[in-house]
């Protein structure tokens, strides 16, 4: 046998995780058609997620390779996690608080703040 | 004087050792270009959670269509890239030139696809954004703006699919001087890799932004 280095995969095998991802492809293009609401966009991400975990694992080896390439795979996803869950967490509560223009709406805004703590109106 | 295509390289204790390395580090390479799209992937949510209903109308600009045939074409071109790569581990040089031939063709009918049908089309009617716009609506420079992200982040990507069209091109020359062999592989094993991580970012830039909202 040759001293070849890595998993070596059938061909059948190739093959089912390939039909599985054509019919995964179908499958989200056809529920963009079926009204789900807001979960429309739940379940298209669901699929791209099972898709790409597929090719990460089947045809990327990831199911096959060392624990340090698998680390670097999820810890790839857990930056782009952060990236987009720490800036969202600014821009999606932007407004909650008056942002302070001047000194002076920063004294009004605190005065408002103070006089509804203590019941004033 | 050591051949300069031997199977192990020296600084390597066996050719297992070598193999991990090349992946780790191309996994590593495909980590920082996962922060690469990154950037676009989180500005894209930001600005879709502010104008949902411009981003729902754009989307709704985009051909389906299309779009559906280029991912099955995209995963039909990982599918003969892993092929490719399953050669080289074989040894098997001819397979291995007409499967990365193949992931090429299937490439080029991507991005053909892509620019006689979807970007050619857009410029004939004026959707694209600074160049040629000229869309009437109300939600006019929201809808410009999710039309920029499309040509970029869909740029981007076929900027990578043809960057690996030039790496596919080496690998087949490389195989067909006979310097691919069952003991050296390494290299289209980390074009497999790069490729299918092409592959990955289609995988979510079509529902992104083909499937904004739904199509009902």
């Amino acid at each position: 046998m040759s001293q070849h280095s890595g998993h070596v995969v059938s061909v059948k095998f190739y093959s089912l995780i390939f039909i599985l991802l054509v019919v995964l492809a179908m499958l989200t293009t056809g529920m963009a058609f079926v009204d789900l609401g807001a979960f429309n966009t739940v379940v298209a991400l669901v699929i791209a997620f099972t898709k790409a975990t597929l090719v990460a694992l089947f045809f990327m080896h990831l199911r096959w390779s060392p624990a340090l390439q698998r680390i670097v795979g999820v810890a790839a996803l857990l930056w782009l996690a952060i990236l987009i869950a720490l800036t969202l967490s600014d821009y999606l509560t932007r407004g909650w608080i008056p942002a302070p223009g001047s000194w002076e709406s920063s004294l009004n805004f605190t005065r408002d703040f103070v006089a509804s703590l203590l019941g004033w109106s | 004087m050591a051949d300069s295509h031997a199977a192990l390289a020296e600084q390597f204790d066996d050719v297992e050792q070598q193999h991990d390395a090349a992946s780790l580090g191309m996994w590593l390479f495909l980590a920082t270009e996962v922060m690469f799209f990154g950037g676009l992937f989180a500005s894209y949510t930001i600005f879709r959670s502010r104008y949902d209903l411009a981003f729902i109308e754009g989307s709704h600009h985009l051909n389906v269509t299309l779009g559906s045939i280029n991912t099955v074409i995209l995963l039909a071109s990982s599918f003969t890239m892993a092929l490719a790569v399953r050669s080289a581990q074989l040894g098997r040089r001819r397979t291995l030139i007409v499967f990365l031939l193949a992931t090429i063709v299937l490439g080029l009918a991507f991005l053909g696809i892509k620019l006689s049908g979807e970007y050619y089309r857009d410029w004939i009617e004026g959707t694209v954004p600074g160049l040629h716009w000229s869309y009437q609506s109300p939600r006019a420079p929201q809808v410009e703006l999710f039309m920029c992200f499309y040509f970029f982040m869909t740029a981007l990507h076929a900027t990578h699919m043809i960057v690996g069209f030039g790496i596919m091109a080496v690998l087949i020359i490389m195989a067909a001087r006979g310097q691919i062999s069952a003991e050296r592989c390494n290299p289209v094993e980390m074009a497999g890799l790069y490729w299918h991580f092409v592959d990955i970012i289609w995988i979510f830039l079509f529902p992104l932004l083909y499937l904004v909202g739904g199509r009902y």
